[in-house]
């Protein structure tokens, strides 16, 4: 199914970027290239093969329950566009 | 009786009681200053990386076990990815295609029911927590608090089973229970870290095809949940029957005007497109992990109600309700430890103890200081009873007296003068007076009107101030009416 400019509106939208209709033009070619391509990988017989979702042959790293890390919470908002001092300040949030 | 049914499924969002965040080492404390527990990880920069605290894995795992879910040995973590200001990554990092545990059941019973009802339950998958949004009136802008970003959850979903909101009352009340039991999670409803979303939808009765669902949020308590659920099953009954039909939709419940309301968001919400978490690997648990765990859960209310009921000859009602609550279970037996009369402390613990927890609204857990009353106090009135120092009657009002402070029952009672009058010689002066003069109504008793013997005990014990040995006085009494 080929990705149609539609298609590229909607995924710009969730992902928040802002692209000009040349760019949707482009970018749904480019889609269809990709998906086309993964279209070939589907004709293989993979009925045997179990997925791999992970190719690094690791055991699950963890950290025990301690707190490690210290409060610098000027610091982190020194970042920000706008803060209370306290807050990070953001446009208002309509529920 | 309606012809329709309700179908009703919970969501439960659980805080999981660890120190530090799920991926990262900030505390995972409520009530710091706000954006107090926060760190490069847990704010969304870049360049980081989520390592797993064991703690939260191992908490799935217990509250797995003890409501019988099936522990899956490979689990992973998915990103569900969405814009939201409490959410600085743009994404949650969370469990979706392979959850830690799938199925399991909570047993509930209504009251005046005599057989539990099995809730089965579809997973329970672990999760960040995101932040919390606050509005800034000043600027009407909107302000946010990292704090709770990164606190591990516990999400726990029922299969759409439940019937009414009673059925979703015990529920949630049971599972309340058994996490606090756990102590994997303070079932603090109203500060949230136990939250609950439900999925209402209703059906023609005896049809087998769901309706078209629901989803209330902003239940904050276990009123908010049974009203609510009531609101919606009438608020759908109404309009099928107005030949409306109901749209999926998410609804927000309003505590105060005690309606549902829909959210009218124009995003196209549901697209989260989940994809497996590049930045942590698949979640192994050893079947030893599985077992170690097992072996050291600890007594659940099911089975703690039932040991009331051998050990201290409690009736199944007293020990349910008892253990219905850790707190308060903990609070009996530790009374009872100090003074073995079961039945009576029972009776106080259910009257007069919960009373006061209830009109205070005292219902997350308590630690033993939060106490109106201590468990060594209640212990110590009721032994002064069995005594004989005190009634009944003038024990109700030492516990008032004994409430919110360290005062020993022995202490308040001497204080006050309280004591019972257990001396015969005095008590028989007292009522040879108050028979004195009362000839007619000494002839009415012998006459055959037992009654008369109420009356005369009133007078004496208005005498005393209530402090007359109730049993004395009756036997004194008694021997005097019968004796010319
Ligand atoms: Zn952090």
């Amino acid at each position: 199914m080929p990705i149609t400019r539609d298609d590229v509106r909607h995924v710009a939208l969730l992902a928040r970027l802002e692209i000009t209709e040349n760019e949707e033009q482009e970018l749904a070619a480019q889609l269809d290239q990709i998906i086309a391509y993964v279209e070939v990988l589907e004709k293989l017989d993979t009925e045997d093969v179990e997925p791999t979702s992970y190719i690094t042959p690791m055991e699950t790293p963890f950290r025990e329950d301690v707190v490690s890390t210290t409060p610098d919470t000027e610091r982190w908002l020194a970042n920000a566009p706008a803060t209370d001092g306290r807050h990070f300040r953001v446009p208002k949030i309509i529920e | 009786m309606t012809d329709f049914e309700a179908v009703i499924g919970l969501e439960v969002h659980a805080e999981l009681l660890t120190a530090s965040k799920i991926f990262c080492g900030c505390s995972a404390k409520f009530g710091a200053a706000p954006n107090e527990n926060t760190c490069p990880l847990c704010i969304g920069m870049p360049g980081v990386l989520p390592v797993l605290n064991r703690q939260v894995v191992e908490f799935g795992i217990k509250t797995g076990l003890a409501i019988h879910c099936e522990i899956q040995q490979r689990s992973r973590w998915s990103r569900k990815n969405y814009f939201y200001p409490d959410l600085p990554k743009g994404y949650q990092i969370t469990q979706y295609d392979l959850p830690i545990c799938l199925g399991g059941h909570v047993d509930i019973r209504l009251e005046g029911e005599d057989q539990d009802r099995s809730i089965p339950l579809t997973r329970i998958h672990m999760e960040e927590d995101t932040g919390k949004n606050i509005h800034d009136a000043h600027t009407d802008a909107s302000l946010v608090d990292y704090n709770r970003c990164g606190v591990p959850l516990l999400e726990i979903v029922s299969e759409p089973d439940l019937r009414s909101s009673a059925e979703a009352g015990a529920y949630l009340r049971k599972l309340r229970a058994i996490l606090q039991y756990l102590q994997v999670c303070d079932g603090n409803m109203e500060e949230g870290s136990f939250r609950c979303d439900a999925n209402i939808s209703i059906r023609p009765q005896g049809a087998t095809e769901l309706g078209t669902k629901a989803e209330i949020k902003n239940l904050n308590s276990f009123r908010s949940v049974e009203r609510a659920i009531d609101y919606e099953i009438e608020r759908q009954t109404k309009a099928i029957r107005a030949g409306e039909s109901i749209v999926q939709e998410t609804r927000l419940w309003d505590t105060d005007r005690e309606v549902t309301r829909s959210m009218r968001s124009k995003e196209s919400a549901h697209d989260y497109r989940y994809f497996s978490e590049p930045d942590l690997l698949p979640l192994d648990v050893s079947a030893d992990w599985i077992e170690r765990v097992k072996g050291e859960l600890p007594e659940l209310p099911d089975e703690r109600s039932a040991r009331f009921v051998s050990e201290y000859e409690l009736p199944a009602y007293d020990a349910e309700v008892l253990t219905a609550r850790k707190d308060v279970a903990d609070y009996f037996e530790a009374a009872v430890g100090i003074h073995r009369n079961p039945k009576a402390v029972s009776n106080w613990v259910m009257g007069e103890v919960l009373r006061i927890v209830n009109d205070r609204k005292l219902d997350q857990e308590l630690v033993i200081e939060a106490w109106p009353v201590s468990a060594q106090q209640l212990a110590g009135l009721i032994a002064l009873i069995d005594d004989g120092t005190i009634s009944g009657k003038i024990a109700k009002s030492v516990f008032e007296d004994l409430l919110d402070n360290d005062k020993s029952p022995a202490s308040v009672v001497e204080e006050k003068g309280l004591s019972q009058v257990s001396d015969s010689a005095e008590l028989e002066s007292i009522v040879d007076g108050v028979l004195a003069g009362q000839d007619d109504k000494i002839a009415e008793y012998r006459a055959g009107k037992e009654k008369m013997l109420g009356f005369f005990v009133g007078q004496i014990m208005k005498k005393t101030q209530g402090k007359a040995n109730p049993k004395l006085v009756n036997e004194i009494l008694r021997k005097r009416l019968q004796s010319n």
